[in-house]
């Protein structure tokens, strides 16, 4: 991060007199209604410094340091970045565009597939993401090839050609419908084969030059063998889809025949069922939010409360967009949060404070994925990823007026806004609307 | 298939030896006897049996009320009774004694919400092979089908678009697999044994037709027409210029063999099914308006319409709504010029915009894609208030499903079907306290009785929770 903020810097200067970005200066934003997103709630009059590409401090009271840039929030409202806690951004540009759709593939990999040499700083969804405030976003490769999909990434949103926060952040896997679907029709078949692939895995790991991932018996090839190894030694989190009440059982139980398994639980619809269970398993979640459908047999018991329900009884709870059609609209996760917050006045329902809503997409998804002590809350010594909204970000009304992204001010225009643009009026001028721009 | 069910229908009439002429079409919703000729049409034969549930007669008062056609009064009074808006006004609204008195202060009050595009019953919950049933993908032309054929009244996303949306009438339609999807049908969402139960007395049908991507791709695939957008407009064509000939010997009383297609072309073209156009592009929707002039019917709505704000102009002096999302877009090629400022700026160019949702979740938040919309559009200068933006989920909608005459407003005599929101609607925190359909109160946040659990949900997990 530091050599990545330093290249940053270093690019800034040569290209400061053709760059729209600022540099990673000293700057401090003064009066706003500042939120740390640690699930503390607003403060007023609140000041955020940061230098160096880092938050250096935050809260009321903060002196403005001599030299620093100082910009006047004064009724707007600051936050951490957005971190998108699900996401297939960066490796999309149209997902209905096969060409363009690098989410999946068929393939004989599974588990070594690595996202990150994939990921496309320049990605329209990515400049739109970044506009709407997200900074950061964890994405997640989809099966093609079996239960495992390969290695997920923490990325920025930054518009520089290094989108890279944390490259095979964590390996996934499918074990609810979809999984017994990719183990080939049953969720007994997505257990064994499971066990059975971290079992060649742990061979692998234990004479890795005689393992023979060609043989017809063999399970996995080499590299996915490989790639398994620091799932099952624990060095590399395994993010588990799953969704019933019973599948999150099942796979929390997995730790019975390894236990150094480090889970991350994605979905996990029904988790309010079981939410003690995952609590004691110190298991973090990424959830939806939303669903509140039984949209599939496994998801009956889904409830917009899951979420609150789920952090009331101590399970750490992040969001994410889990929705397929929805993973490159990242934008989304303020109404996601806005509406954890709703449910507070609905009776019988368990929503989130909004501290902990505004949580549930900033640290809470950077601690899920090993990341709290770099990103996710505007806490001294966090990587300074900022964003000035013009009003409460959890309403819809709202928009960021200003983003910095590792302490470097970001441009927060796009293809949309140029449209938006060109088409305020819709009738041409005196030349066509083509040379409007 | 379907030249061959049309071919078998024909014979089984020849064969009966029926030849009486048309029988006068008849009022909607009375159930007509079956016909007696080969090209008579059983006026609806699938009549509605909603009856408005028995309502208590209410008066909310000190709330802010956006009246669904523009309209604002704060700490106003709204008084339903026997199942209508009877009287509507500012605090000095006399109010009738002895009846039940909610104090609205500080929550707001709007007519129920009005979504023109769910696939809820044809896609219900869960969205399993089984109950797949919106795209009869067997031929592009399917205007024989009807969407009320295919819906389950048992969805569970009635009741969560009832509860969270506020929403109280919604047309279904066919999916856009299609070129000529088939019939749609509006609904009341009021929870049913059967689709008649739900289905909105005197509606209109609506014609679904589907322009771009998805025909070209589905029927591409199979290696037949359409492959292309040109192939789309020529099937169309062709298809149209049929329905004339059969719309012309139909209206001159000639005789014909029925054709439950060509019967729901030529209401189309005499303007008593209205044309509901999925369409992405400017481009698209210009050549869809050529092709109606050209053969003489009126598109009333193209839905998504994701690039409406180009042609905005185009679809004011063609007098046709656009029915767009919030901030949808990108998805697929035809969405990629999406932008947050559709429905403003199509509102801005004065024409007709509505908020649609398209999405079993997104029917629970159409306030807050309005909100979106309407925040856009007051960053670039467009200031509408939120009582106008309102209108974008009720009258304008309303309108374009031929309803506004009994809904979609707070007009005195117009369905009480009604909203009370625990705050701004257009807040990300509110959600609706209460929503009554004709009067009836189906949905009270403080009453879980108040909150329907469909058959598929009863006895299973989660039944009868907070949603």
């Amino acid at each position: 991060m530091t050599m990545k903020t330093a290249i940053r810097a270093a690019a800034a200067l040569l290209a400061v007199a053709a760059s729209p970005m600022a540099m990673a200066q000293t700057i401090a934003i003064t009066g706003a209604t500042l939120a740390i997103g640690d699930g503390s709630e607003p403060i007023q009059n609140g000041t955020v410094v940061i230098s160096a590409g880092k938050v250096v401090a935050a809260g009321t009271g903060v002196a403005v340091p001599a030299g620093a840039k100082t910009i006047d929030a004064s009724g707007k409202w600051v936050t951490p970045g957005i971190v998108s806690g699900f996401s297939r951004v960066g490796l999309a540009e149209v997902p209905g565009v096969k060409e363009t759709n690098d989410i999946n593939a068929r393939t004989p990999f599974s588990a070594a597939i690595d996202v990150a040499p994939a990921i496309n700083p320049l990605a329209n969804p990515i400049a739109i993401s970044r506009t709407a405030g997200v900074t950061r976003a964890v994405v997640v490769p989809a099966t093609g090839n079996g239960i495992f999909a390969g290695q997920g990434a923490v990325v920025d949103l930054g518009a520089d050609m290094d989108p890279i926060t944390k490259a095979r952040a964590f390996q996934y896997v499918e074990m609810g419908e979809e999984g017994a679907e990719d183990a080939g029709g049953s969720r007994p078949a997505a257990y064994l084969t499971f066990k059975m692939m971290l079992r060649e895995a742990q061979d692998y790991a234990k004479a890795p030059a005689s393992y023979d991932g060609r043989s017809k018996d063999a399970l996995l090839n080499r590299v996915d063998a490989e790639a398994l190894v620091p799932v099952v030694t624990g060095a590399m989190p395994l993010m588990i889809h799953v969704e019933s009440a019973r599948d999150i059982l099942g796979v929390l139980a997995l730790r019975q025949d390894f236990p150094a398994l480090k889970l991350i639980l994605a979905g996990a619809t029904e988790g309010w069922m079981v939410a003690s269970q995952i609590a004691a398993a110190k298991v973090p979640v990424i959830a939806g939010g939303l669903d509140d459908l039984p949209s599939s047999f496994e998801k009956l018991a889904a409830t917009q409360s899951n979420v609150g329900r789920m952090v009331k009884a101590g399970v750490p709870v992040a969001m994410g967009l889990m929705d397929r059609d929805e993973a490159l609209q990242l934008r989304l996760a303020t109404q996601q949060a806005g509406n954890m917050v709703a449910l507070n006045k609905v009776p019988g329902a368990t929503g989130l404070s909004w501290g902990q809503a505004l949580r549930s997409i900033t640290s809470a998804p950077a601690e899920a994925m090993g990341l709290g002590d770099r990103i996710g809350s505007l806490k001294a010594g966090k990587a300074g990823d900022v964003v000035i909204w013009d009003g409460d970000p959890l309403e819809m009304e709202s928009a960021p007026v200003a983003v910095w992204i590792d302490g470097i001010q970001q441009p927060i225009d796009n293809r949309q806004t140029k449209l938006r643009d060109r088409y305020a009026t819709p009738v041409e001028g005196s030349l066509p609307k083509a040379y409007e721009w | 298939m379907n030249a061959r069910s049309k071919l078998l229908l024909g014979l089984a009439l020849v064969a009966t030896g029926m030849t009486a002429p048309a029988v006068a079409r008849k009022e909607k919703d009375q159930p007509a006897p079956a016909a007696q000729g080969s090209s008579a049409e059983p006026d609806n034969p699938y009549p509605s049996t909603y009856k408005p549930y028995p309502g208590v007669a209410t008066v909310i008062r000190n709330v802010t009320i956006f009246d669904g056609e523009g309209g604002r009064i704060d700490k106003g009074v709204v008084f339903l009774s026997g199942g209508k808006i009877t009287s509507i006004g500012g605090p000095d609204t006399p109010i009738p004694a002895d009846i039940a008195v909610f104090d609205g202060t500080g929550k707001y009050v709007t007519p129920g919400v009005i979504d023109i595009h769910s696939h809820l019953g044809v896609y219900p919950s869960p969205s399993v092979e089984a109950h797949s049933d919106g795209n009869e993908m067997t031929s592009p032309v399917t205007p024989h089908v009807w969407a009320e054929h295919s819906v389950w009244p048992q969805d569970p996303g009635f009741g969560r678009a009832l509860a969270n949306g506020g929403v109280t009438t919604l047309q279904v339609l066919p999916g856009s697999g299609n070129l000529f999807g088939g019939r749609s049908v509006i609904l009341k969402n009021v929870q049913a044994r059967t689709m008649q139960g739900m289905k909105f007395p005197g509606a209109p049908y609506g014609l679904k037709m589907a322009c771009g991507e998805n025909p070209k791709r589905v029927y591409g695939a199979k290696g037949r027409e359409p492959s292309t957008r040109m192939g789309n407009m020529a099937v169309d064509r062709q298809t149209w210029i049929k329905a004339r000939e059969y719309q012309k010997k139909r209206a001159a009383g000639k005789d014909q063999t029925r054709d439950l297609g060509m019967e729901t072309l030529a209401d189309a073209l005499e303007g008593k099914i209205l044309v509901q156009n999925h369409c992405y592009r400017a481009d698209e929707m210009a050549n869809v308006i050529d092709m109606s002039k050209e053969f003489g019917y009126k598109v009333t709505a193209f839905h998504h319409a994701v690039e409406a704000y180009k042609i905005a102009d185009l679809l004011r002096e063609n007098g046709i709504c656009a029915a767009m999302w919030g901030d949808w877009y990108g998805f697929k090629m035809e969405a990629y010029d999406g932008i947050k400022e559709n429905v403003p700026l199509v509102h801005q160019a004065g024409a007709c915009a509505i908020v649609h949702s398209d999405d079993e979740n997104g029917i629970q938040r159409l306030n807050q894609e309005a909100a979106k919309a309407l925040g856009a559009g007051r960053r670039m200068g467009i200031n509408i208030p939120d009582e106008i933006a309102w209108t974008w989920l009720a009258i304008n909608p309303a309108k374009a499903m031929g309803i506004a005459d009994q809904t979609g407003s707070l007009k005195v005599g117009k369905m009480a079907d009604v909203v009370l929101w625990n705050g701004n609607p257009f807040s990300t925190y509110t959600r609706p306290e209460k929503v009554w359909v004709d009067g009836a109160l189906l949905y009270d946040a403080n009453d879980p009785k108040r909150r329907p659990v469909t058959d598929f949900e009863l006895g299973q997990i989660g039944a009868g929770d907070v949603k």
